[in-house]
């Protein structure tokens, strides 16, 4: 019994994501030992918005919560001063 | 003492001379308050990612400086009143760069590899122990 319901658990974890979309786990972020997201740094923070304009969840751009709050913060300061848009088309 | 960046685009179409005295001013503002700017940027003439009233371009001006806080006020009424001025944004710096100090010091600490000393330890026990075997 004990070990059936293990082996369920185990399956559950192996699962694919849904909807076909790759998980990338390591940011640049991370990668590259960033600590402190410029709001300057457009090229980065573009890898970091969507086509329309929009913020990537952390979910598919593998980056922490924390590194999330920061971007998010940069990517909104670089909206305010035209560096990025707010909204493509 | 903290730490600010102050970023505003002004009108392409803005005289050069305008600009510079307009950095002047801003410079003299933060010399009267006990403020001193370290470094100037300049991006010049730059595409906005959107329109902002009538302009599509605008040239790109950083000021990064130290200081109280009370030079902010006045430098940003300053870029308030002045026409050229599209759009500007300034950004307190001081807090998230210590805290990201932080975070690479103590990356580089948990980096730190311990083997040589556990290695240390290692030789010094087999050195006693052969000591004790020769006595033997």
């Amino acid at each position: 019994m004990a070990e059936m319901e293990t082996e369920e658990r185990g399956a559950k974890t192996a699962r694919m994501p849904r909807g076909g979309s790759r998980r990338r786990r390591i940011s640049r972020l991370s990668a590259e030992k960033i600590d402190y997201i410029d709001y300057k740094d457009v090229k980065l923070l573009q890898s970091f918005i969507a086509e329309n304009g929009k913020i990537m969840p952390r979910r598919l751009t593998g980056v922490t919560s924390q590194q999330q709050r920061k971007l998010v913060e940069a990517i909104k300061r670089a909206r305010n001063i035209a560096l990025l848009p707010f909204t493509k088309y | 003492m903290r730490t600010y960046e102050v970023a505003f685009i002004t009108a392409p179409n803005t005289a050069d001379d305008d600009l510079s005295k307009l950095n002047s001013q801003i410079e003299q503002i933060a010399a009267d308050r006990g403020g001193k700017i370290t470094k100037v940027d300049n991006w010049g003439r730059r595409k906005l990612a959107y329109r902002i009233g009538k302009f599509d371009e605008g040239v790109y001006t950083f000021v990064y400086l130290e200081g109280s806080g009370h030079e902010i006020a006045e430098i940003e009424r300053r870029l308030r009143v002045t026409d050229f001025v599209i759009r500007y944004l300034t950004v307190r710096t001081d807090e998230a760069l210590k805290r990201a100090e932080k975070l690479k010091s103590k990356r580089k600490v948990s980096l730190t590899p311990r083997s040589p000393d556990d290695d240390f330890d290692l030789d010094l026990d087999l050195e006693e122990d052969e000591e004790l075997m020769g006595r033997i």
